[in-house]
């Protein structure tokens, strides 16, 4: 028993008829973390966030809540709550009355519950409209009443399935520092679920990129995206571009590798043994003209290019390998690279990643 | 819609609908204007009366004709509500319910048999059981036809209400029974009352079996009805009929707005 895990996955395995949903899943989520599961959809994340829940059940292994055994326990006896995709508050009930509906199945005193569901409503801006019903609301004030609901009875943990994404782009935007706030101001866990790697990227303390019913990585945003441990990783978060290549030696963290733009030495996972593999380097880290500098440069010919205000996306090609770069449009137009234009390319060899093929 | 499409435009369509209705309400205006007739003779309107009226609620063999079909109707409508129910959580709410499929099949069945059919075969069988009392043979019968009738709005409400309800509700520390009557009841509850009134209405309405199991003291409305025209018709009937058609109106109209009322989020 450790209380310093809200949640210990253990081996956990399950079956949809023939299709594996989750093939031995194991993790932990440590107390007060702001945990996201992130994925495809079809990667299993909604089905451990739904036993997490109690909604579903493993075939096998188990899964712990503050070191106890919860795997048969049914939804109502886990001080968990959830903020479902589509909210899901009871039509026919006031705003107050869905805020209330959790206290009072915890047996609460009505005066308790009056306050708990007042000072709840006030914090997430709804008091205003505590007694309408739901089908009044906008979308994004039905996701305030929502989490207040949800939070109304102090759960140990609060799962979140994907519940920015029926939102517009600005609303998520905000939504997505009021749930950071909330998660610190009450210390709950939070175990968030999204297949949007901004929104994993931007909340999370921790993020597990889940994919094929398995646990690809756990790490912190800056790990899962700077030193993803493989292929799928490095494609799912954000823009990379893979160049095969063939590791001629490798150790103590450095590996010499042949690549078809020539041979240099880059950091190496564990994961980088001799023979062929997958070198990673994102676009944002291929410096263009004059921002080129140090590292390794090479002659390169823009093919094509995408204005897009802040960044301009160029497709690039070098030795006969294509490959995107994005350049911070930092002064206005003088900058920029025409298309067709023979243009001197580099890359920190740092900032390149080794993965196993 | 689109104009071209607007079948308002189309030729003909004004008489067309004005024949479906005539067509349609006429034998009930008929029924309801001679309901006021001071003449004996059907047909023959010799000047505005209630008298029908009158006789029609002085007659004690109707009265307790009305008295019996609505007892009837209101038992075998709680009866056959309450399995529907039951029967629509278990089939479409259940885990892992084996023959899904042949579960509904069985318990619509009735309404694709021939009633006399089920008519007969109750008779054969209360009289094998040896059940004598002619109000409860009457109740069994009314319930086991009316279910069908109860369940298929049930189920269908049902089928198209998001389980996300009902989890959250567990969610919220809501046992099975507190998420059922605070949850799923009340937002099922639109489908529930249509299908009580359904059955209630089929109840009332149902000739053949009722007639078949008719014994002294459980002659129901219809059957009463049957035996008046077997001896001549008389205004009173229509007066009955005027007042059988104003009660489903009521009852329709009822079941319209609960079920507007339920549609609005």
């Amino acid at each position: 028993m450790d209380r310093d895990k809200a949640v210990e996955v253990k081996s956990v395995s399950k079956h949809f008829g023939t299709y594996q949903a989750l093939k031995s899943v194991s993790f932990d989520i440590g107390e007060n973390e702001f945990f996201t599961m992130l994925g495809p959809s079809g990667c299993g994340k909604t089905t451990l966030l739904r036993m997490l829940a109690g909604f579903e059940s493993p075939d096998q292994g188990s899964i712990l809540l503050h070191g106890r055994e919860v795997t048969q326990i049914p939804p109502h006896k886990r001080r968990v709550n959830t903020v479902f995709q589509s909210y899901a508050l009871f039509p026919h009930m006031t705003l107050e009355q869905n805020v209330a509906y959790g206290l009072e199945n915890l047996g609460w005193e009505r005066a308790k519950i009056r306050a708990r569901t007042g000072e709840m409503l006030e914090r997430v801006h709804m008091s205003a409209m505590a007694t309408r019903k739901p089908g009044q609301l906008s979308g994004g004030q039905r996701q305030r009443v929502a989490l207040a609901r949800a939070l109304a009875p102090e759960p140990e943990i609060l799962l979140l399935d994907e519940p920015l994404s029926a939102l517009d782009l600005k609303l998520r935007q905000a939504m997505r520092d009021e749930l950071r706030n909330l998660q610190r101001d009450t210390g709950i866990t939070f175990v968030f679920v999204t297949h949007d790697q901004e929104e994993a990227l931007d909340m999370s303390d921790r993020i597990a990129v889940l994919g094929a019913g398995e646990v690809q990585q756990i790490g912190t945003p800056a790990q899962i995206y700077e030193e993803p441990v493989n292929r799928f990783v490095a494609d799912f978060v954000g823009e990379t571009n893979f160049l095969d290549v063939e590791v001629l030696d490798s150790r103590e963290g450095q590996a010499t590798i042949r690549t078809p733009l020539g041979t240099f030495g880059v950091p190496a996972t564990g994961a980088a043994q001799k023979g062929r593999a997958t070198l990673s380097i994102r676009p944002e880290k291929i410096n263009l003209g004059d921002q080129a500098a140090g590292g390794i440069t090479l002659a390169a010919r823009v093919v094509n290019q995408n204005y897009m205000g802040g960044f301009t996306h160029y497709t690039l090609e070098t030795g006969g390998v294509t490959l995107r770069a994005s350049r911070r449009n930092a002064s206005r137009q003088g900058d920029l690279v025409a298309t067709g234009a023979d243009v001197t390319i580099g890359f920190l060899p740092g900032s390149a990643r080794v993965l196993a093929s | 819609m689109s104009r071209s499409h607007d079948v308002k435009r189309y030729p003909g369509f004004g008489w067309l609908t004005l024949v479906f209705f005539v067509w349609l309400y006429l034998p009930l205006m008929v029924v309801v204007v001679y309901s006021f007739n001071a003449n004996r003779i059907a047909g023959v309107w010799t000047g505005f009366s209630l008298d029908w009226y009158a006789s029609a609620l002085k007659n004690q063999a109707l009265m307790n004709a009305l008295k019996t079909s609505v007892t009837v109707a209101l038992i075998a409508t709680a009866v056959a509500t309450s399995v529907a129910l039951m029967a629509a959580l278990a089939i479409i709410r259940g885990k892992n319910v084996r023959f899904r499929r042949l579960s509904e099949t069985v318990v619509n069945l009735p309404l694709l048999l021939p009633e006399i059919v089920l008519a007969v075969a109750s008779l054969i069988l209360f009289s094998l059981v040896g059940l004598q009392n002619g109000l409860l043979k009457l109740i069994l019968a009314h319930s086991a036809f009316c279910t069908p009738f109860a369940f298929l709005p049930i189920r269908a409400r049902l089928q198209g209400m998001s389980l996300d309800f009902e989890e959250a509700s567990a969610d919220l520390y809501a046992g099975r029974w507190t998420t059922f009557r605070r949850v799923t009841l009340p937002l099922i509850f639109p489908g529930v009352f249509s299908g009580a009134m359904l059955a209630f209405l089929i109840s009332m309405d149902d000739f053949i079996t009722s007639n078949m199991l008719a014994s002294g003291g459980t002659t129901t409305l219809p059957v009463y009805i049957f035996s008046l025209i077997r001896s001549g018709t008389t205004p009173e009937l229509n007066a009955i009929g005027t007042l059988m058609i104003l009660a489903s109106l009521i009852l329709a109209t009822a079941a319209l707005l609960v079920a507007r009322r339920g549609t609005k989020p």
